[in-house]
């Protein structure tokens, strides 16, 4: 979708995110530089405790990196205040969740309108926009439906299709099949795959699913301890 | 986020919490009840105060003399009421009547007449004070509750006794309406000029004359002849008996136990103690009063009306100073049952915060994915708002009916005690419009400042560690 005039969607440069816990300072994403072209589907693979959904995070606009520039369509993010950063969140990414992070209270086409809301958009387009969305997952029978009464297939569908209502050019998916068994994260796999070719939207999925990453990712960007591994010496991460 | 869409989440999450949010407005409510209970029962009180006294016809009256005799009242003249004319003392006479009678929101100007005098009923004599009520009073509402029946005309040959005086004549007060009294009096007649008279002096008299102030009304008054006293009996019938004291003008307000119609009372040309020292000082037979009662459209135009007749010349006296007393103390009454009554709402107002801050508690996971989805730190800031201005406009309606019954409870359980004590009912509460929205605002606007730190805290929240919470 929407690229920049070199064509990235997303990049970092020398990122850092430092934690202070206790006495100890933890360095979960350490020295990190990164480009993810427009409309490129990247999985972020390492193991647990890697840096990868910290790095996504930061992609994200959730946190602050504590040095280093991130750039969303050559917007700095670290640059940007607070409300700037919501307003990125809203519109330029979308976030699925390994945990879904529906609103149990909430039914499904209010789950999806729920970004609507928050962006602002006019109440008459709602409507249309949330059945686009639901359809294109698939849901639009389930649109009364509570998160309860959905298969985690399904959840994690309607979390995509909330993710997608406002129609961002990055989508951040964290470890979006984590939840789910094989024949269902398959077919999540295969909708991402779907979003990311007909819409020409640019993924970046973490993931520590070095099977699923090959499959369906255009590139694999890998992380152990915070920092990236040059390419051809990740094989070793599973 | 656009307030109808703030406005609709902050609905749905009341909605689901919906036991401890009741509890919360309830909480409220009862806070901004005390204080519609306790405000309305300090304004009820003090409406009833001013009713009363309103009622007794000295709050709407500027009691006249001449200048001479307020100062030799007792005492320096008040700094602040009293304006000294320049110009000379003038008479209380019938030519000062008209012209204060034309100052603009005067309604009636009359004069005080009020003599001792003896009455013989059923055979007996009795010494008591007769007083002229003029046919304005029964507008004053002192009569609103008396036994019997206000007088039929202005000459109307009838009495209304004082209770006291009553129950001197009967035990059975009720029982003396429709009998009759006799009224025994002096009356004066005015005797000849004797200019003959060896060591007399004209000039003297008339040099007096310039600063005399006469005795109460005297439509024949004692001219420079001197007067005689004639024994004279009037046949009054007992109309009503009043436990309420009337006003009956200056310093004299309650003192008459027999009322009659002023006119009556006027052309009676009762002899009066000061007779004498008027005769000495030589008057030249024109009538003059010592005191007239001005009565004024209301209490407002009271101010208005003394400095004017200050300005004419004539001392003034009015209750304004006592009224400005009083309502001094109920304001200082008002603003303690204030301070009790907000406490109730401090406390409730902490229940908000404590509501709030539980929320945020179990919904930290909610605001982290709000956050995520794009909402800003003012967006989430603003939700916690309006739910708390939600209770508090909720708790604060609550509140003003909770408040209103409980007024009309106390109203009703004193009346219940006033009517065992055979006593008229009263209306102890009072609630104005006006009471009702500030109690709305201030219940509305004590939940707004107390959700400032839940919503603040709430905005705070970093969203990555809220999507960890579970």
């Amino acid at each position: 979708m929407t690229g920049t005039s070199n064509g990235l969607a997303v990049r970092t440069e020398r990122v850092s995110r430092q934690y202070a816990m206790g006495n100890a300072l933890v360095h979960a994403v350490d020295d990190v530089s990164i480009a993810v072209r427009a409309g490129e589907f990247v999985a972020l693979l390492g193991s647990s405790g890697s840096g990868k959904s910290t790095l996504l995070n930061l992609l994200a606009g959730l946190d602050r990196p504590t040095s280093g520039a991130i750039y969303a369509h050559e917007q700095n993010l670290a640059g940007m205040t607070s409300q700037e950063l919501a307003h990125h969140r809203s519109h330029t990414v979308g976030m699925v969740f390994q945990a879904f992070n529906l609103l149990p209270r909430m039914t499904l086409e209010e789950n999806v309108e729920l970004p609507l809301r928050l962006a602002e958009v006019d109440r008459a387009e709602r409507p249309a926009r949330v059945r686009e969305a639901v359809e294109r997952v698939s849901l639009a029978a389930r649109l009364t439906h509570r998160p309860s009464e959905l298969s985690g297939g399904e959840q994690q569908r309607a979390a995509l299709a909330r993710a997608l209502v406002n129609r961002p050019t990055i989508l951040l998916a964290d470890e979006p099949t984590g939840n789910l068994d094989s024949v269902t994260g398959d077919a999540i796999m295969h909708l991402l795959q779907e979003i990311n070719r007909s819409l020409q939207m640019t993924i970046v999925m973490v993931t520590h699913d070095k099977v699923r990453a090959a499959r369906y990712a255009h590139r694999i960007i890998t992380m152990r301890d915070g920092k990236l591994v040059p390419e051809g010496a990740s094989d070793e991460i599973a | 986020m656009k307030l109808r869409d703030l406005t609709e989440l902050a609905a749905r999450n009341l909605r689901e919490a919906v036991l401890r949010n009741s509890l919360t407005t309830l909480g409220i409510a009862v806070g901004v009840a005390s204080l519609v209970a306790m405000l309305s029962l300090g304004v009820g009180l003090q409406e009833l105060a001013s009713t009363r006294l309103s009622r007794s016809g000295l709050f709407d009256a500027v009691f006249v003399t001449t200048q001479t005799n307020i100062r030799a009242f007792g005492g320096p003249p008040r700094a602040s009421a009293d304006r000294v004319s320049t110009q000379p003392a003038r008479k209380l006479d019938e030519e000062a009547r008209r012209q204060l009678a034309e100052i603009k929101n005067v309604v009636e100007v009359y004069p005080e007449v009020r003599f001792p005098t003896e009455v013989q009923f059923e055979g007996k004599p009795y010494m008591t004070t007769v007083a002229g009520i003029p046919a304005s009073a029964r507008a004053d509402g002192a009569f609103d509750e008396m036994k019997g029946v206000f007088f039929s005309g202005p000459e109307a040959h009838e009495a209304i006794l004082q209770i006291e005086l009553a129950r001197d004549l009967s035990k059975q007060t009720d029982s003396l309406i429709g009998k009759d009294l006799v009224l025994r009096y002096a009356e004066k007649q005015a005797l000849p000029a004797e200019d003959s008279v060896p060591g007399r002096s004209k000039t003297n008299r008339s040099a007096a004359n310039d600063s005399a102030t006469t005795n109460t009304v005297s439509s024949d008054a004692p001219a420079a002849g001197g007067f005689s006293l004639v024994p004279r009996e009037l046949k009054l019938r007992i109309i009503g008996v009043v436990e309420t004291e009337p006003a009956t003008g200056f310093g004299g307000f309650g003192r008459g136990r027999l009322l009659i119609p002023l006119r009556i009372a006027q052309n009676l040309r009762i002899a009066q103690p000061t007779d004498m020292r008027e005769m000495l000082r030589g008057n030249t037979g024109k009538p003059t009063y010592e005191t007239l009662t001005v009565r004024v459209s209301s209490p407002k135009a009271v101010q208005g009306v003394e400095d004017t007749i200050k300005d004419m010349g004539f001392g003034t006296f009015s209750i304004l100073d006592a009224t400005k007393n009083m309502m001094l103390f109920f304001t200082v009454f008002d603003s303690l049952l204030l301070i009790f009554g907000s406490l109730a709402l401090t406390v409730a107002s902490l229940g908000i915060v404590n509501t709030l801050v539980m929320a945020i508690l179990e919904r930290r996971r909610e605001i982290g994915i709000l956050k995520a989805l794009g909402a800003a730190d003012r967006d989430v800031r603003r939700l916690f708002f309006v739910e708390a201005g939600a209770m508090g406009l909720l708790g604060g309606v609550l509140g003003v009916a909770m408040g209103w019954l409980i007024g009309r409870a106390l109203t009703i359980g004193t009346n219940a005690y006033l009517k065992r004590q055979e006593l008229p009912p009263i209306d102890i509460s009072s609630i104005h419009w006006w009471m009702v929205a500030l109690a709305i605002g201030v219940s509305f606007f004590v939940s707004l400042a107390a959700g400032m730190y839940p919503a603040s805290r709430a905005a705070r929240l970093n969203p990555v560690e809220a999507l960890r919470y579970e």
